[in-house]
């Protein structure tokens, strides 16, 4: 109990006084799943899109596959993307391991399959029938797909939220691909680890409140969005 | 909507390479062991080095038998570890070279003050350890390969002691969440001092063999052979080996962790061979 109250003080110590390591921490952490949810968006809102609207042969399998990827464990993504970005991997040309570019690529594949799987849900939920309307009132095929997406926004946000939350908090993939690098790839949940291997509880708890809040803070801004339907 | 994904794939893109490194050349990767990374003493030569050479060092905190994988496969430039027997290994293989002695501290072990196999006091580890397994009672080993744990198996061997459950405990963590985890089962454990002292507050553990030669822990730097991979820095990896040698970063050991703990974590012994300790 007494760890926890030392913890909570420090953490609104470390807030006050500003300390700058942390806020570089809170930084980088933000950029790097900030980045890696927009790529996870550009890849996974049209092929989720594509998924709702189109028939092919195989297209359960494909569905189930991208269902079961939205539950892709961190640590497997990030042991495949280290063996690729390995300096003998086939792409290790590009020299991008233990930088923050390899942490956002192996959270981006992370977060795709979640953008995909719920951009899918929530584009099957638009009626049939209003699809079929808009062909019929004459709009070409990319408008009505346009259409069809903004009216699946609002569950769409539920997209950024899910893929977002599920990078920021994770830890398996930014460890192995990022290595921890005081300065240059420690993010907070990476640095929570540190901090508790080394017996600064304190620390930890105060780095643990820090993520709560920025996870919250982002997911309240998302949800104000959301439920004021401002656009 | 089309047009908004294609817009941020594009943001992306052109944010991605501000995310990149510098050139090869200039980069130095050091494979290491966890506890030179939980002692923090690496957050304090890392940005004396990159300020003196100019060189931008990534760090890979792992087990010392990863660590030593890593760069026998060309992943890394430099290794820093603590497994003088595995050390050696490589060496004959030729796969590392340039086996320098850098700093050394002990190993300590550790139990519950209420001592149920009888060790305190004892002055030679294998001896607590033939005790501990006669007795039965529980130990809790890293089991994740690193100095400390290939140290341990060592010591059961010459013990001619074969540990199993569910007596014997492994935790395939660090050595921190190891002492914790040893601290609630009212277990023993082999722990280096820097890390025990770390978590002296937290658990209730004592020292009870301590000051015994087979308990030194020795830390060496080692050159990668440009051999194993492509893209080894080989002149990065050797300006840190000189580094860690050099007269100033070991005047900087030599006091480092005095403030915290109130005693220094290791003892610089560049110049030294095996045979002087």
């Amino acid at each position: 109990m007494d760890l926890l109250v030392a913890g909570v003080r420090e953490a609104l110590r470390l807030l006050v006084a500003g300390d700058r390591e942390v806020f570089a921490i809170l930084w980088l952490s933000l950029q790097v799943s900030g980045l890696a949810t927009l790529l996870s968006l550009a890849l996974g809102i049209p092929a989720g899109a594509a998924l709702a609207l189109l028939r092919f042969p195989g297209r359960t399998l494909v569905v189930s596959a991208v269902n079961a990827g939205m539950g892709l464990p961190p640590v497997v993504v990030g042991l495949f993307v280290t063996l690729l970005l390995w300096r003998s991997g086939p792409l290790g040309a590009w020299e991008i391991l233990y930088t923050p570019a390899a942490i956002v690529l192996a959270q981006a594949v992370i977060a795709a399959p979640i953008v995909m799987g719920i951009t899918l849900a929530a584009v099957q939920n638009v009626p049939e029938k209003f699809r079929l309307q808009l062909l019929g009132l004459g709009a070409s095929r990319t408008q009505m797909v346009g259409v069809v997406l903004h009216e699946a926004r609002l569950p769409m946000l539920a997209a950024v939220m899910a893929g977002f939350g599920g990078i920021i908090s994770e830890i398996g993939a930014s460890m192995m691909v990022g290595g921890n690098i005081k300065g240059q790839t420690r993010t907070l949940t990476t640095a929570m680890v540190l901090e508790t291997g080394k017996g600064n509880f304190e620390v930890a708890i105060a780095l643990s409140l820090l993520l709560l809040a920025l996870v919250f803070g982002v997911n309240w801004t998302l949800t104000a969005v959301q439920q004021r339907r401002v656009w | 909507m089309a047009r908004v994904a294609a817009a941020l794939l594009l943001v992306v893109l052109a944010l991605l390479p501000a995310a990149a490194q510098p050139p090869s050349s200039r980069t130095v990767i050091l494979s290491t062991t966890t506890s030179t990374q939980d002692s923090s003493l690496l957050d304090v030569l890392v940005p004396m080095f990159e300020r003196q050479t100019g060189f931008t060092l990534k760090t890979v905190p792992v087990g010392t038998g990863q660590a030593l994988a890593l760069a026998a496969r060309g992943e890394a430039d430099v290794v820093l570890v603590h497994a003088p027997s595995l050390e050696k290994k490589y060496v004959e293989e030729g796969k590392l070279s340039n086996r320098r002695l850098v700093m050394v501290n002990d190993f300590v072990v550790v139990g519950p003050a209420r001592d149920p196999a009888g060790v305190r006091g004892e002055t030679h580890a294998v001896a607590a350890l033939a005790k501990i397994a006669a007795s039965g009672s529980r130990f809790v080993s890293r089991g994740d390969k690193s100095g400390t744990h290939v140290l341990e198996q060592s010591l059961w061997k010459q013990a001619g002691a074969t540990p199993a459950a569910p007596w014997y405990i492994e935790s395939g963590q660090g050595m921190g969440a190891t002492l914790t985890l040893a601290d609630d089962r009212q277990a023993y454990t082999l722990s280096d001092r820097g890390t025990y002292l770390a978590f002296g507050r937290r658990v209730a553990l004592a020292i009870l063999v301590e000051g015994d030669r087979a308990l030194l822990n020795v830390y060496a730097v080692l050159e990668v052979n440009p051999a194993n991979g492509p893209r080894v820095n080989s002149a990065g990896g050797r300006a840190f080996a000189d580094f860690m040698l050099a007269p100033g970063t070991q005047a900087l050991i030599k006091t480092f962790g005095v403030e915290r703990f109130g005693q220094p974590l290791f003892v610089p012994i560049a110049g030294k061979t095996d045979s002087d300790l």
